[in-house]
């Protein structure tokens, strides 16, 4: 039992590099620094100044512009006297209707549902690890949130929007809405999330599936001595 | 570098692919669950090389089709006209918006194609055991990993022009069924450079200098 909480104090420390393998041992980071992999170059730590409370903040703010986002209309378009306006979810319908509903859901996923389920699932994960230790289910929420993030393409969308704006500019007259401003907020709040975000903050506060409980962050150093005794 | 780095594997131990969590597997041939949380272990990414092929050689097939059917239907008047994905951007550059028509060329038509030459150039090179550079190959890799996302750019400027297009009887734009190939190359390459494990290539490399020594 002693021999296996010494080898968990020392997990903490050496990492393998999940690009390339590399067995290294973490430096003590400033808040704000950096660790790369000594080999690949990946990143394997980043300490930020906020770890927690600035994500949900940020979060907080993206789960408000989501909304605006999805319900005011992207663009209108106006042509010899008639009017039309697209909002994102009008556009996957506008497709489907049109008989291209795989695509239809493709369209959906990439740029409502994979936001919507990052966004909604981070939430949960940092509101629930402001109690540690955090129950199981925080890890398999964060694992599926940090799943939609290659799926999830705001900024693909508004390039697209321009595009399609362009486009129709030929032959109508076309408008930007307000939902495309917040898409626009969109682009910016992802980033800004994923940088201020460290995910092994939350897996330090989470409840081990073996039973273990973590160390509380404060009380380290205890723990530590703890486990050399 | 001359002496064979010590990866987690040589040394006998496995990191989480969830959580990162570097732990002492079970038994060499089942490394069993992660004690933190709970996901399944494993050295490498099950299956690897295989599931990569496999998407590979689908989207191949389907990058075909997503270039030759047309995209989009633009009926106007009683004239219909399609347009096919290399139209829509001889569209974009004879209207004069030339750095558009030049950032979907490459968003639609280049970088699918060289996300499916670059995966295939990576897998061969893990199969034969070529180490050949590790560090190009890994930056290779991530270029293919971070770029995939724009290609989808193409789908979403369908969707809204046929979304805000529709002025019936006078004008309206109907999809074509090139979009939905289209749309699955782009799913289809994401997937596989997510089932690609990078860590295969420093094996690949690391297996080579071991023969050698």
């Amino acid at each position: 039992m002693r021999n296996s909480k010494s080898e968990q104090a020392t997990s903490l420390e050496t990492v393998a590099c999940p690009e390339c393998d590399l067995l290294q041992q973490l430096p003590e980071l400033p808040p704000g620094g950096k660790a790369r992999c000594a080999r690949c170059q990946h990143t394997l730590a980043i300490r930020g100044t906020d770890p927690l409370d600035r994500p949900l903040a940020l979060t907080l703010a993206a789960a408000i512009v989501l909304i605006v986002a999805n319900t005011a209309p992207l663009m209108g378009l106006s042509a010899v006297g008639r009017q039309a306006s697209t909002t994102i979810l009008g556009g996957a319908y506008q497709m489907w209707v049109q008989g291209q509903e795989i695509t239809a859901l493709i369209v959906a996923f990439c740029s409502v549902i994979a936001p919507a389920v990052y966004i909604l699932f981070m939430l949960a994960v940092l509101l629930a690890v402001r109690r540690p230790p955090a129950p199981q289910w925080v890890g398999e929420l964060l694992r599926w949130g940090n799943s939609m993030l290659p799926w999830s393409m705001s900024e693909v969308m508004i390039l697209g929007i321009l595009v399609a704006l362009i486009k129709i500019a030929e032959l109508a007259t076309v408008e930007p809405g307000i939902g495309m401003y917040a898409v626009g907020g969109l682009v910016v709040l992802f980033p800004a999330i994923m940088v201020s975000f460290d995910s092994q903050e939350v897996w330090k506060r989470v409840k081990w599936a073996d039973g273990r409980v973590p160390p509380l962050p404060g009380a380290r150093e205890e723990g530590g001595a703890e486990a050399g005794r | 570098m001359t002496a064979i780095a010590l990866t987690a594997a040589r040394a006998g131990l496995v990191s989480c692919e969830t959580c990162d969590l570097l732990s002492r597997p079970a038994s060499a041939a089942e490394p069993g669950y992660c004690p933190r949380c709970g996901a399944e272990l494993a050295w490498r990414r099950h299956g690897s090389i295989q599931t990569t092929w496999a998407l590979v050689v689908a989207a191949a097939i389907c990058y075909i089709p997503a270039n030759v059917l047309p995209v989009l239907t633009t009926n106007a008047l009683g004239s219909s006209d399609s347009d096919t994905i290399i139209g829509g951007v001889v569209f974009l550059y004879t209207s004069g918006s030339w750095p558009l028509a030049l950032i979907v060329l490459i968003a639609s038509v280049m970088v699918p194609l060289g996300k499916l030459v670059a995966l295939a150039y990576l897998l061969i090179g893990v199969q034969r055991g070529r180490g050949g550079n590790s560090h190009e190959r890994t930056r290779l890799y991530r270029m293919v990993e971070f770029v995939g996302r724009w290609s989808m750019l193409d789908v979403f400027v369908d969707t809204f022009t046929v979304a805000l297009v529709q002025l019936q009887p006078l004008m309206s734009v109907e999809p074509g069924a090139g979009v939905l190939f289209f749309a699955a190359v782009v799913v289809l390459t994401m997937i596989a450079a997510e089932s690609f494990d990078p860590r295969l290539v420093w094996d690949a490399a690391a297996s080579r200098e071991g023969q050698h020594a």
